[in-house]
């Protein structure tokens, strides 16, 4: 499949009262046409202000500072404002994790759904409030007609929810970048609106960028994963390969800490079976060691781990890359 | 015998309700009530980890709060060790508090931010007056912190100075510092980095051997109860629908809604897709439950029974309580 978006050495950095912080830090990765990559991470650890960065929404005082980000073929960067926003929305489209803040809650969300069929693609406002019943309907929720003409509040988060994808939906983008888009829903609505992605994804030949710190809802969507830690892409692989056999001591340690159903296993001589934990804490942008930011945490650390950050390199064939010095040296050459 | 009654329970819950007026106009005309929580009876052995499983609207957050008494029930009963904690004086409850603790789900919310550590940890010592003078009361917060994996270098600064992990460390040496013999734990690992969440599970379970305290550890995530629970009460919109020990209720759910909640839960590894069955639609609101059995509206294979006759709560098999018309128990027409 040809490449959709090509990111290249991306940083992303916010000024503050403690200095210079990279919230996205050379960053580079890429997205195939109709491929799901998912993006984990935990806390502060870039991937929102990333999405945000990918259509130029980065709010204040957080900048671009370099980088590439080539959507079919043509730099974002170089596109200016008015050019980026017709990109926005009707090419790459984004869900954020909280439907209520994103939504205006003065407008009914048939309103809302339509509004960008109207701006975007010129629409008729009655026509497009149809085109917006009929999203309602794709996005399975349920008595859309009348749904339609409900406020944000009247709905409940799931409904929410299915109501961004609509509207994310609307204007046909090939692209959909999805910030968290179940973390603040119950286990089972979270079940329903996967179920609904993975779907849709088919149906519109999607590309997904999908960002969550759950593992678990990672795995069951993602074709290619890459892990974020502390403002950088640590590891990239195959979800398989990367669950199968994480090469990134981070990456090892996260799938070894998570508590898995049916693993808890019977008790041992009365005694509960502790979790493999890593030590330890996920650390501040602001204050961040020198060398390899996991170093401080990592069971493997050596002594080059302290003095220079290892860069992302290519691991074996099968479109793997890992930053570790326990796999490359300095200048990228496998160990 | 009570569903969740273990032994002689260390606490015993009875048909607790606590329903919320829901109030319109401008005289606060009661329109109605949420029954948040809706006839809950459970027990908890000393020693023993009873996990309340139930999603937003489930009610599981209120009964802890009625357990603690700092929300009044509107009927029903909890016992402590025998003495009924709704009829106690003030005083008396307060002296009780000594003996129940609690740990809440935000670690940045539930600290005082303008306390050093060392305060915020010693404060309960204080206020019960625990130990000879003030240096004695110091040693032992330097030991709580320590035992809880905490540099006692640190006790003073501020919460806002620690991580979240650390902060809830702080939360759990704080609740440990009366020798509390059940804590309330609300969610106290959802709102932490999953690489952070093992240590403070690790160290809870550490904690209840060390100190046989019971836990009433109230969560959503499945895959983190399965470690730490004896047993397993999942609730839905204000009622108890299954009971059992965590093996078997893991390993043999019955009620339809348990068996969701398991199906619904993301695996972690890709290489076992997996048969779901997702539910349709969302939960309905507290204040307008269905009748008959409230899961029938949302249930896969509901029959003709459940919306008209609500299941009541059986014990289908030594210890496994359920409440659906598919598992009637042998205890039918009894």
């Amino acid at each position: 499949m040809p490449r959709i978006l090509e990111v290249a050495d991306l940083s992303t950095h916010f000024r503050s009262a403690a200095g210079e912080v990279r919230a996205v830090d050379r960053v580079s990765f890429h997205v195939d046409e109709q491929e799901t990559l998912g993006l984990v991470g935990e806390s502060g650890c870039g991937k929102s202000v990333l999405a945000l960065s990918l259509v130029r929404l980065v709010p204040p005082p957080g900048r671009i500072v370099s980088g590439r980000i080539i959507y079919k073929g043509r730099d974002l960067m170089t596109l200016t404002e008015r050019e980026v926003r017709r990109v926005r929305g009707r090419e790459i489209a984004l869900i954020f994790q909280e439907p209520s803040t994103a939504l205006n809650p003065v407008f009914t969300v048939g309103y809302q759904i339509a509004e960008g069929l109207i701006v975007h693609k010129m629409m008729r406002r009655k026509e497009a409030l149809r085109e917006a019943a009929r999203l309602m309907e794709v996005v399975r929720i349920p008595d859309p007609g009348r749904r339609a003409g409900e406020y944000p509040h009247q709905m409940s988060g799931g409904m929410r929810q299915r109501v961004m994808i609509a509207m994310a939906l609307a204007c046909r983008p090939s692209l959909l970048v999805a910030d968290e888009p179940t973390t603040a829903l119950d286990v089972t609505i979270q079940a329903e609106i996967l179920d609904l992605l993975r779907s849709l994804k088919r149906e519109y030949r999607l590309s997904l960028i999908l960002i969550s710190h759950n593992l678990g809802v990672i795995a069951e969507t993602a074709d290619r994963i890459a892990v974020m830690y502390a403002g950088r892409i640590v590891e990239e692989a195959p979800a398989h390969d990367l669950f199968a056999s994480p090469k990134h001591p981070y990456t090892a340690g996260l799938l070894r800490s998570i508590p898995r159903l049916g693993e808890a296993g019977p008790e041992d001589g009365g005694r509960k079976k502790r979790l493999a934990a890593i030590e330890g804490s996920v650390p501040d942008l602001t204050m961040l060691p020198p060398g390899c930011a996991f170093g401080p945490r990592c069971p493997d650390v050596m002594p080059e781990c302290r003095e220079r950050v290892p860069g992302l390199h290519p691991l074996g064939a099968r479109d793997r890359a890992v930053a570790c010095f326990k796999h490359h040296d300095a200048e990228g050459r496998p160990r | 015998m009570s569903p969740g009654e273990a032994g002689r329970p260390l606490l015993q819950v009875t048909d607790l309700k606590k329903h919320f007026p829901i109030r319109r106009g401008i005289f606060s005309r009661v329109a109605g009530w949420v029954k948040a929580v809706d006839g809950v009876s459970l027990g908890i052995a000393q020693g023993e980890t009873l996990a309340l499983v139930g999603e937003s609207g489930s009610g599981k957050t209120t009964t802890g709060r009625c357990i603690l008494r700092l929300l009044e029930p509107t009927s029903g009963g909890v016992t402590f060790d025998g003495v009924d904690l709704l009829s106690l004086p003030p005083g008396a409850m307060r002296r009780m508090r000594r003996q129940i603790q609690v740990v809440f789900q935000d670690p940045y919310a539930s600290l005082n931010p303008r306390m050093r550590v060392g305060t915020i940890v010693r404060e309960p010592l204080d206020i019960h007056r625990i130990g000879a003078n003030r240096r004695e009361r110091d040693e032992m917060v330097a030991a709580l912190l320590r035992r809880v994996g905490l540099d006692p270098g640190m006790r003073n600064r501020y919460p806002h100075e620690f991580s979240g992990g650390q902060r809830q460390r702080i939360g759990v040496a704080r609740a440990l510092a009366l020798r509390p013999r059940l804590i309330v734990a609300d969610e106290p690992v959802s709102a932490l980095d999953v690489s952070v969440q093992a240590q403070v599970i690790n160290l809870l379970i550490d904690l209840q051997e060390e100190f046989r305290i019971a836990y009433l550890f109230i969560a959503h995530d499945l895959a983190v109860v399965e470690r730490i629970a004896d047993r397993v009460a999942v609730m839905y919109l204000g009622q108890i629908v299954e009971v059992a020990a965590r093996a078997e209720i893991f390993r043999n759910p019955l009620h339809p809604y348990t068996r969701a909640l398991l199906q619904a839960i993301p695996i972690p590894d890709p290489a076992r897709a997996r048969e779901r069955q997702v539910l349709r639609g969302d939960p309905p609101s507290p204040a307008q439950p269905p009748p008959g059995c409230r899961f029938h509206t949302r249930c896969p294979s509901a029959v003709e029974a459940c919306p008209r006759i609500e299941p009541p709560l059986v014990e289908v098999a030594p210890g496994h309580w359920v409440a659906c018309h598919l598992h009637p128990g042998p205890g039918v027409g009894r």
